[in-house]
């Protein structure tokens, strides 16, 4: 997937400033860019470094596990055809990570949380409701500190880079609500 | 709101050390293992980013955007949605690291501060990369057929993009 969008976005970028004469331009970009990458990176690497070393004490502490546990009951009502209750336990190991900026350590919840609903699973090539349900929250993304936009918009100057906290919260929530009852009106109309 | 965005960073930071404190962890050498981890993370994710800043530009500066959504920008003109933004509302759900470049871009040019600064910023971090999670989480139990999934997971970041210009416009201006 990702293959072909790189494809497509440095072949159509090239291929119509040749047609439309903006070839210079493009030439100065693919000159620069690499550059532009690696700064991009520098700028990342401070709060990546820092916020991964607080996020390491959340986890080792337990405060990660407590978090989990507190947005334990709120899952059982959104899950209800999920009775695996160790399942359940990771899918609010991978929220909680999510919605503290922990993606790396939200993924290996993932993938346990999909290992234990495909056991209970009838259909093993086909996506349980359960599984929909989880990817649909997932994929909305709750997270309370987007950290690595923060660290960019503090690498361009912003006169408050964590102002935008509270709008992506607000985003994220609504998005999340809406694929959740989305998927609540289709797992319905299926019975 | 400024207030509420202030003090969350703070709040949480605090809460994180004092909770590791009082449970007796370590708290500065687990601190520095998590941080090396983090620059081992940010290193790996190097040539990715790279490559899709790479992508990313020539893309956007061969303004073949302006060409194709020509046409629209007098509607976009008239709801008032910026033209730099869609690019980004297109790629958010298929890769992160190319969306960040067009956030880093976006960012640059027109400041941080400004109404699309601002919309890029939440829009970042209003989504996560849905096909991609979709692909990794499935693939990863060996399904294939994924049923409504895909669809779903676009409908709520179309409600995220929706939400994130209404959210922005509401909170900022």
């Amino acid at each position: 997937m990702i293959n072909i969008v790189w494809v497509l976005l440095i072949g159509i970028g090239i291929i119509f400033s040749l047609i439309s004469g903006n070839v210079e331009v493009i030439n100065n970009e693919i000159v620069t860019s690499a550059k532009a990458g690696i700064n991009l990176v520098i700028e990342l690497i401070p709060m990546m470094v820092l916020w991964s070393g607080l996020m390491n004490i959340a986890s080792s502490s337990g405060l990660l596990d407590k978090f989990a546990h507190l947005i334990k009951p709120l899952l059982n009502k959104i899950f209800p055809s999920l009775k695996n209750d160790k399942a359940i336990g990771y899918v609010a190991s991978n929220v909680a990570a999510n919605m503290i900026g922990l993606g790396s350590a939200a993924t290996p919840f993932g993938l346990k949380a999909m290992e234990e609903m495909q056991k209970e699973n009838s259909k093993k090539d086909t996506a349980s409701d359960a599984m929909i349900t989880f990817l649909v929250l997932n994929t909305s993304g709750v997270t309370i500190i987007p950290t690595t936009v923060i660290a960019l918009r503090m690498a361009t100057g912003s006169a408050n880079p964590s102002c935008i906290i509270l709008s992506s919260v607000i985003a994220t929530f609504l998005a999340s609500a809406a694929g959740l009852f989305i998927d609540y009106l289709i797992r319905r109309r299926h019975r | 709101m400024k207030i509420i965005s202030n003090i969350i960073i703070p709040l949480i930071v605090l809460g994180i050390i004092f909770y590791g404190f009082k449970k007796k962890v370590n708290v500065y050498d687990t601190f520095l293992e998590g941080a090396k981890e983090g620059l081992v993370m940010i290193f790996k994710l190097a040539p990715a980013i790279v490559a899709m800043v790479f992508a990313i530009n020539i893309f956007i500066r061969s303004n073949v955007i302006y060409f194709v959504l020509g046409f629209l920008s007098d509607f976009f003109e008239k709801i008032n949605v910026p033209l730099e933004i869609l690019p980004m509302a297109f790629v958010r759900p298929i890769s992160g690291t190319a969306s960040l470049a067009i956030l880093a871009n976006i960012l640059q040019t027109a400041g941080p501060d400004s109404f699309v600064g601002l919309l890029a910023s939440t829009l970042q971090g209003c989504t996560d990369t849905t096909i991609y999670v979709l692909a990794l989480y499935f693939g990863s139990v060996k399904i294939t057929k994924t049923r409504y999934a895909l669809p779903v997971g676009l409908c709520a970041d179309l409600v995220g993009i929706i939400a994130s210009f209404i959210v922005v416009k509401w909170l900022f201006l």
